[in-house]
Formats: structure tokens, C-alpha cells, sequence
């Protein structure tokens, strides 16, 4: 108890040396991407060769979670920059009014949508997907239908919407191809879900397991194991009804007290610095292609016939009648 | 004389008026607090009532269950002698102690479509087994649970003196005599607050029903907090279904004291007890196999994750050590801060109840109060308690640290207060009969008698600390880690075997811990 106490009263002593030499840039973000294992270490080194400043990445919660920090906090906060929303999010955040116009010079982004947002500037973005495993499973579904008709013994592990976003992105990608008829489509799925998990990795630890035979992740977590674990046994299955994005955010805060370093620091994130590191490190597509290009790897990847988003006003508004229909399919 | 009641002394009254304090402050004061901040939005909807119903349903079947498998498994454990058996008691601490993600895995592993169990059934050309749904959420609930209703149940069965049994025997009482007679009445006065405390843990727990719970037909109220408060930012909604849990929290802690009628044994020599009944073969063998088949279910998914992990715990990496001691500092100063607070609440307790019984009662049940507690909520509260005035993020240790203390107080109070009654009960009166000082009465009768409690209810919280995603995720800066936030951060960097390493190696810090407090107290009576 003692120690403890002397480390947190040493905490305190370090980060106040500290904040006399520099100015402190605070970035709320995820906890995967200040892991360890994430961009966090890499992006921070970086770009503290070139600000003379002192980056303090925080992880501060996923996805919502993170919006609904700010909230709690709201002008009090200490953060500059929220790195981590996504476009079903930017809507409800930029309601709060928390956020302020970034203003950086022109970047040409290589997002496949058209981008306009003057708040929220994207640093990465990828498809949602099947994942499954070449060796288990030989013939992958095709497309949502072609899911539904597959064996019943065909089962698949999905996020619930309600505390994870590629669960909410899968409710958004159905309802984006099939509108009216989701709700049928949910209920053919119904008998091939395995199980909703609340996020993630327990879904991805499920699927590793052999649970299931495919899980809800991303068209580019075959990288992960090609590149990482140079395994190619896991593909994500293309899907004809077209691949669902998730486009990932950051916004500088109104409330930040380094405005131009939290500018700077939003340029620098669509330099080829900070977009090189995203690939083997995050498994997602840059926002901008670095100038080398893309790992070798990356190449083997599917590419979706067609890129479905909504608009993040129109995210905000079906997203409740989406949740609905889940809701009536699978508790049938 | 003896009955006369005595003045409270100031220390008593202050010490714990202040343990009380502390868990109101951190139950209802964090809702209050997240109440404050509300904006009122909606109302619950049919999603929420049927959130409502299950999980009240769920949990009843769940500790019904684990209660009566318990109760015989406590039998067998109370009445058989082997070797190994005092190793088996301590191994049941295992499961129960397990974060929620790790046990998930280990169970899948053998009842999973892949698991063990399916694969001997696909021998005999069975179909695989299919856990999920309501199934799951209980088998997983009677798995935590288990273990904890057979150690409490225990505890009350070693409470029978040894005289009760010599005598039974002398009375040429038969084995089911001796069930009416003297196991009974033990039961009656331990299963209600077993049954009681597995019900509100099985009411909170989140992440288990949620993955083998197979969709939003098995959706608790804790899922439906967290979408509240991490989703929506719907902070009024979430403060209301926080105060349902309180309510199912307290009417179900109302009804299980009010079924419960306290123990009276005599109080004997504290030798072990020895048992002259239950040696028929019939009864010998249906003990043996008992056992063998609890243990087989509770241990074969520990081993599995052992079988994962191992491989890994050689090659972990180095982030991973810096917070393993994070981890056992929080636990064993939260394992003596829940411990010193449950004390001091069970003397304030017994001593209210001799002239004030129903204001003890009272108290009783806020004993209760932080296992309805959501961990989201008392997050966000102490966040918006805390935010103004300090950094939370430099306090995260030691605000996680009083956080998990205040959760294990319902399990520490539990174990202590009733052994507590007992000897202040029979030794109070000789005690002052013979002039005692309340301290040397304290030293010499009391104390020799509650370590055995205090040392399990010490381990059990350490236990619980460690292995608590809690609040710290919360609060905690990215250069500040438990053991379980590691494993959690790891397994979202695709690093699952890594992540199976350090699930490995909390289990083990968890059990040494739990070991290392359990001994203090050990099982048999040795009380001299």
C-alpha cells in the first residue's frame, strides 16, 4: 500500500516535471491502438521527433464508449484530439458540439467514398467480413442468401450491436442492401448464429477456438495471420451484396488548449509517417495509400465489388428501426 | 445479567459507521451521482422488461442449482477424509475466481462444439453438443458458482462441534438421524444467504451470458446498463436500471434473512470433528462418486486453459510482469481493506442487534448492496464524483483497489459475520461473567475463532481482485495495467496465444493468493 502510494505521488511528480518543459497534446483513443501491440507506441515516436511536444495517448474506452467519455467530461476534458470514432458515431458527436473544424492543408484521401466531413478527418478504414478458415470450411457462402441457405450446421459468431461496433456494423450492412426485407433476412440467418458476444475478441477467440465456423470481423484480419503469423489458412468470404465500411475518425476537441498542435497533429495523421504505421498495426486500410504502397500481403486480400455506407445522418436515423427488427428476428 | 445489553463502544460505532459509509457512498451514491448528470430521455421498453425477466430467471435457476449440487458435495467433503482433499477445498476457489473471458474459453473447450464432450460423443457418432443460449448462460453460472455454494455450505457443516456428532453416535443416532438433527438446522441457517449471494452475482455477471447466452433472448440488465452508459450516453436510463438492481438486490436479500433462522449449537472444544455416521458402503461410494464427478466438471476446463497457456508462459511479453504486480499489490491491499471492513461492520452489526435488531437487520442487507452494484456505474459515478477535484487517471490504483475491496465485502461479510455471532454469542456472556477486558476477550476467545473465516474471506477477496476487469478500465492510463486489462488489450491485438498465456498465469497468481490467506485460517479445526 505504501508503494503504491509513493508510485501514484511519483506519477504525479513525473507528469508535472514534464508538462513544464513541453506542451502536453492529450489523445483520447482506444485501448487497442495504445497497446503495446497497437499503432500507439510507433505513432508517438513519430510524431514526437517532430513536434517538440509530448504526445499522451489515452485509452479512454471503444467506439461509443469513448464518445460517451467526452460526454461525461464535456468541456472540462483534458483531450485535444478523440482519435477512434467512426461515421455511425460522427453524427451523435457532432451534436454534443464538443468538436471543432479542423483546418489542415488539402490531403487527397484515399477513403473510397467522397469525403466532406470538416470536423472529423478519417486516419483509417476497412470492409466488414466473414472470416473462416480455408482448411475447415471449403465452400464459403457467397453472399447473405447463400448463407441462409447453407447446411444448418454452418454457424457463425456475430458482435452484439448494442456494445460493439462491427455489431452494429453488421446491422447496418444488412439494412443498407436488403431495407425493407432485413428483417427476413435476419431471421434466416437466426438458426446460424452460433452466439452474440459483447465484443470483439471474444467473438475473434470463439472462432480461433473452432466454435464457429465464421466470425464478423474485418476483409483484412486474414493480414494479420499471413503477415504476423505468415499462416494463410484464414480468408474473409466476399459477399455479393456488397462489403459494409467502417471509416475511422479523429476531431480536435473545442474545448483543447493547443489548437494548432492539435492541428498539426491531425496533418501529420494523414502524412505518410503516421499511414504507414496503420497497416501492421492496427490491420486496416490507411486513409492515405503510403508512399511505398501497402504491405506485401495486402495484395491477397479480397476487394469488395461494391462499398456500402450510409451517410452518418442517415446512421443515426436507422439505427434504432435496425435494432428493432434484430431484436424481433433473433428473439423468435 | 448476562443479557444485559452493553453500551456500544465509540470505536465499534465509528469504525463501522465508516466501512458503511464507504459501500453506500460507492453503491447508491455512485447512482445518484449518474442520476445527477441525467437528462431524462426515455422510459424502459419491452427490450428492458424482458432484459427484467430473464435475468431474474436465469439467475434463480442458476443458484438453485449450484445450491443443491453444493449442499451434497459439502456433505461428502464434510465427511470424508482422503488425500488430496484439502487440496481439492483449495482448487474450488478456481473457478469462481476466473474472469469472465478466461472461463468462457475453458468452458467451450470441453462443452463447445469442438470441445472434449462432443468430440466423445461424435465417437459414438453423436451429434456435437450445443451449448448456447440458456443452457450456456447456466451451465457457465453453475460453474462460477458451484465451488463458492460448496465452500460456504462447508464452512457451516466443520461450525458443528465435534461433541454433537460423539453424542449422535452415543445416542446410536443413524445417518439420517443425524441429517435431522444436527444438518438441518446448519442448513436452514447457511443455504438461504448461499443461495442469496450466488443469486445476486448470477443477476450481475455480463460478459458470461452474453457469449454463451446465444443472442438478445438471453440479455441481462447489466447489458442493458452498459448499452446506457457506454452506447447511448443515456445516463437517466442507466441510473434507473441500476436502482432495479438495488431493488431485486434488497427484496431478495429480505426474503433469504427472513427464511434464515440462526444457528444454536453449543459451543464444543474446537476439536476436528469426526464422524461416526454415514459409513454405509452405499453412502461411501455415492460420496466418492460424487466428488469425482464435480471435480471432473469443474477442473477439466482449468485444465484446458492450462493446456493453452502453458506453452505460452515462457515467452510472454515483458508488459506483462510490470502489471502481475500491479495486479497482487491491489489484490492483497484490497484482500486486508474488504476483510477490516467486513470486521468492523459485523461488530457493528451484532453489536446494534442485541437492542436495535431491525436496524441491524437494516445493515445486514447494505452489506449486500455492491453485489447488485453494476462496476459501470460506480465507474461513471466515481468519475463524475472525482473529475472536478483530482486526475483520475493517477489515482486508477488506488481507487481500484477500495472499488474491488467494497465488491468483495458482501462475500467477506458473509463468511465472517456469521462466526462472529456465534462466538461473541457464547463467549460475549462468559466473557464479562468473568470481567474480560472486551480486548482480551477479543484476543484470547474470539479471534483463535475467526481466523479460519477471515482467512478464506481474505483469499476470496484477493482472489477476486485479481481477477476484476473492474473499473480500471475505466480510469487506467495506457501505461498502467492490471493483468487481466493486459490479457483483454492483448486479445484485441489478435494475440490470442499470448493472451492464453497470461490468463495461465492470473489463474495462478489468483489461486497463490487465495492460497497463501487460506492457510492462515485452514479447514480443519485446530483451534487450541
Amino acid at each position: 500500500m505504501k508503494n503504491l502510494l509513493l508510485a501514484t505521488g511519483l506519477t504525479i511528480l513525473a507528469s508535472a516535471g514534464l508538462a513544464q518543459e513541453k506542451p502536453v497534446l492529450t489523445v483520447y483513443t482506444y485501448d487497442s491502438f495504445v497497446s503495446d501491440w497497437g499503432p500507439g507506441p510507433a505513432v508517438e515516436k513519430a510524431f514526437e521527433q517532430t513536434c517538440n511536444c509530448d504526445l499522451n495517448l489515452v485509452g479512454a474506452g471503444d467506439g461509443a464508449a469513448l464518445l460517451s467519455r467526452m460526454q461525461l467530461e464535456g468541456a472540462r476534458s483534458e483531450a485535444d484530439i478523440v482519435l477512434g470514432l467512426d461515421t455511425n458515431l460522427t453524427e451523435r458527436a457532432r451534436a454534443t458540439g464538443l468538436f471543432a473544424p479542423y483546418s489542415i492543408g488539402a490531403v487527397s484521401l484515399d477513403v473510397p467514398v467522397e469525403w466532406t466531413d470538416d470536423i472529423f478527418l478519417p486516419y483509417d478504414w476497412g470492409y466488414f467480413a466473414f472470416v473462416y478458415d480455408k482448411t475447415r470450411l471449403t465452400d464459403a457462402p457467397t453472399s447473405f442468401t447463400s448463407l441462409i441457405d447453407a447446411p444448418k450446421n454452418l454457424k457463425i459468431v456475430i458482435q452484439d450491436p448494442r456494445s460493439s461496433t462491427p455489431g452494429l456494423g453488421l446491422l447496418l450492412w444488412i439494412k443498407t442492401a436488403y431495407g425493407d426485407e432485413a428483417e427476413s433476412i435476419w431471421t434466416g440467418l437466426s438458426p446460424h448464429i452460433l452466439t452474440v458476444t459483447k465484443g470483439w475478441s471474444e467473438a475473434y477467440g470463439m472462432f480461433l477456438e473452432g466454435e464457429a465456423d465464421m466470425v464478423l470481423s474485418y476483409t483484412t484480419s486474414p493480414a494479420y495471420h499471413l503477415i504476423a503469423e505468415e499462416d494463410d489458412s484464414k480468408a474473409a468470404a466476399s459477399f455479393d451484396e456488397g462489403h459494409y465500411m467502417q471509416i475511422e475518425v479523429a476531431a480536435k476537441t473545442a474545448s483543447s488548449d493547443q489548437p494548432e498542435l492539435a492541428d498539426q497533429f491531425l496533418s501529420f495523421m494523414t502524412s505518410s509517417a503516421f499511414q504507414s504505421i496503420i497497416p501492421t498495426t492496427n490491420w486496416m486500410y490507411p486513409a492515405v495509400f503510403p508512399l511505398e504502397g501497402l504491405p506485401k500481403g495486402f495484395e491477397t486480400l479480397i476487394t469488395p465489388t461494391d462499398s456500402l455506407i450510409v451517410s452518418a445522418k442517415d446512421a443515426e436515423k436507422i439505427k434504432d428501426e435496425a435494432l428493432q427488427e434484430w431484436l424481433t428476428a433473433l428473439s423468435r | 445479567m448476562a443479557d444485559r445489553a452493553q453500551p456500544l463502544s465509540l470505536t465499534r460505532v465509528f469504525a463501522g459507521g465508516g466501512a458503511l459509509a464507504l459501500l453506500l457512498l460507492l453503491t447508491l451514491g455512485t447512482v445518484l451521482a449518474v442520476w445527477s448528470k441525467a437528462t431524462f430521455q426515455q422510459g424502459l421498453g419491452p427490450a428492458d422488461w424482458a432484459a427484467i425477466r430473464f435475468t431474474i430467471l436465469q439467475a434463480l435457476v442458476s443458484a438453485a442449482i449450484s445450491v443443491a449440487i453444493g449442499i451434497p458435495t459439502a456433505r461428502a467433503l464434510a465427511r470424508r477424509r482422503f488425500p488430496g482433499r484439502q487440496l481439492l477445498v483449495s482448487l474450488l476457489g478456481a473457478p469462481f475466481i476466473l474472469p469472465g473471458i478466461v472461463a468462457v474459453l475453458g468452458i467451450i473447450a470441453v462443452w463447445g462444439r469442438t470441445g472434449y464432450v462432443s468430440a466423445v460423443f461424435g465417437a459414438f457418432g453423436g451429434e456435437p453438443l450445443n451449448i448456447y443460449g440458456y443452457s450456456g448462460v447456466v451451465l457457465a453460472h453453475v460453474f462460477f458458482n458451484l465451488p463458492l455454494a460448496t465452500r460456504l455450505i462447508l464452512q457451516g457443516w466443520l461450525a458443528i462441534p465435534l461433541e454433537h456428532f460423539r453424542l449422535a453416535a452415543q445416542l446410536g443416532m443413524r445417518t439420517g438421524d443425524v441429517s435431522r438433527q444436527l444438518e438441518w438446522p446448519m442448513l436452514r441457517a447457511v443455504v438461504p444467504g448461499a443461495f442469496l449471494l450466488i443469486f445476486l452475482l448470477c443477476i450481475t455477471s455480463f460478459a458470461v451470458a452474453l457469449a454463451l447466452g446465444g443472442g438478445p433472448r438471453a440479455t441481462t440488465v447489466e447489458l442493458a446498463i452498459y448499452q446506457a452508459l457506454r452506447f447511448d450516453f443515456d445516463l437517466s436510463k442507466a441510473a434507473v436500471l441500476a436502482m432495479i438492481q438495488f431493488g431485486l438486490c434488497t427484496v431478495t436479500a429480505i426474503a433469504t434473512l427472513w427464511i434464515a433462522t440462526p444457528q444454536s449449537f453449543a459451543i464444543g472444544m474446537g476439536r476436528p470433528p469426526r464422524r461416526w455416521d454415514g459409513r454405509e458402503h452405499a453412502l461411501v461410494v455415492q460420496d466418492q462418486i460424487l466428488l469425482l464427478l464435480v471435480a471432473l466438471f469443474l477442473f477439466t476446463p482449468l485444465i484446458s486453459i492450462i493446456i493453452k497457456g502453458a506453452p505460452n508462459l515462457l515467452s510472454l511479453p515483458s508488459q506483462v510482469w510490470p502489471s502481475l504486480v500491479n495486479s497482487v499489490l491491489i489484490a492483497i491491499a484490497s484482500a486486508l481493506l474488504a476483510t477490516t471492513l467486513s470486521l468492523a461492520l459485523s461488530a457493528l452489526i451484532i453489536g446494534l442487534s442485541r437492542r436495535r435488531k431491525r436496524t441491524s437487520q437494516f445493515m445486514e442487507i447494505i452489506g449486500f448492496l455492491s453485489l447488485a452494484a453494476s462496476p459501470f456505474v460506480i465507474g461513471t459515478g466515481l468519475f463524475i464524483f472525482l473529475n472536478p477535484y483530482v486526475d483520475p487517471f493517477v489515482w486508477a490504483l488506488p481507487i481500484t483497489m477500495v472499488v474491488n475491496a467494497v465488491m468483495s465485502l458482501p462475500f467477506a461479510l458473509r463468511i465472517i459475520l456469521p462466526e462472529m455471532q456465534r462466538t461473541e454469542h457464547f463467549y460475549g456472556r462468559l466473557g464479562s461473567s468473568l470481567g474480560m477486558q472486551r480486548w482480551t476477550l477479543f484476543r484470547l476467545a474470539i479471534w483463535p475463532r475467526l481466523k479460519r473465516p477471515v482467512g478464506f474471506a481474505a483469499g476470496l477477496s484477493a482472489a477476486l481482485s485479481m481477477g476484476d476487469l473492474g473499473v480500471i478500465a475505466l480510469f487506467a492510463p495506457p501505461d498502467l495495467a492490471t493483468l487481466p486489462l493486459t490479457m483483454y488489450r492483448l486479445m484485441a491485438a489478435y494475440q490470442t496465444g499470448a493472451a492464453g498465456g497470461v490468463a495461465l498465469l492470473l489463474v495462478a497468481a489468483s489461486l497463490a493468493l487465495f492460497w497463501a490467506f487460506d492457510r492462515g485460517g485452514r479447514l480443519d479445526h485446530h483451534i487450541r
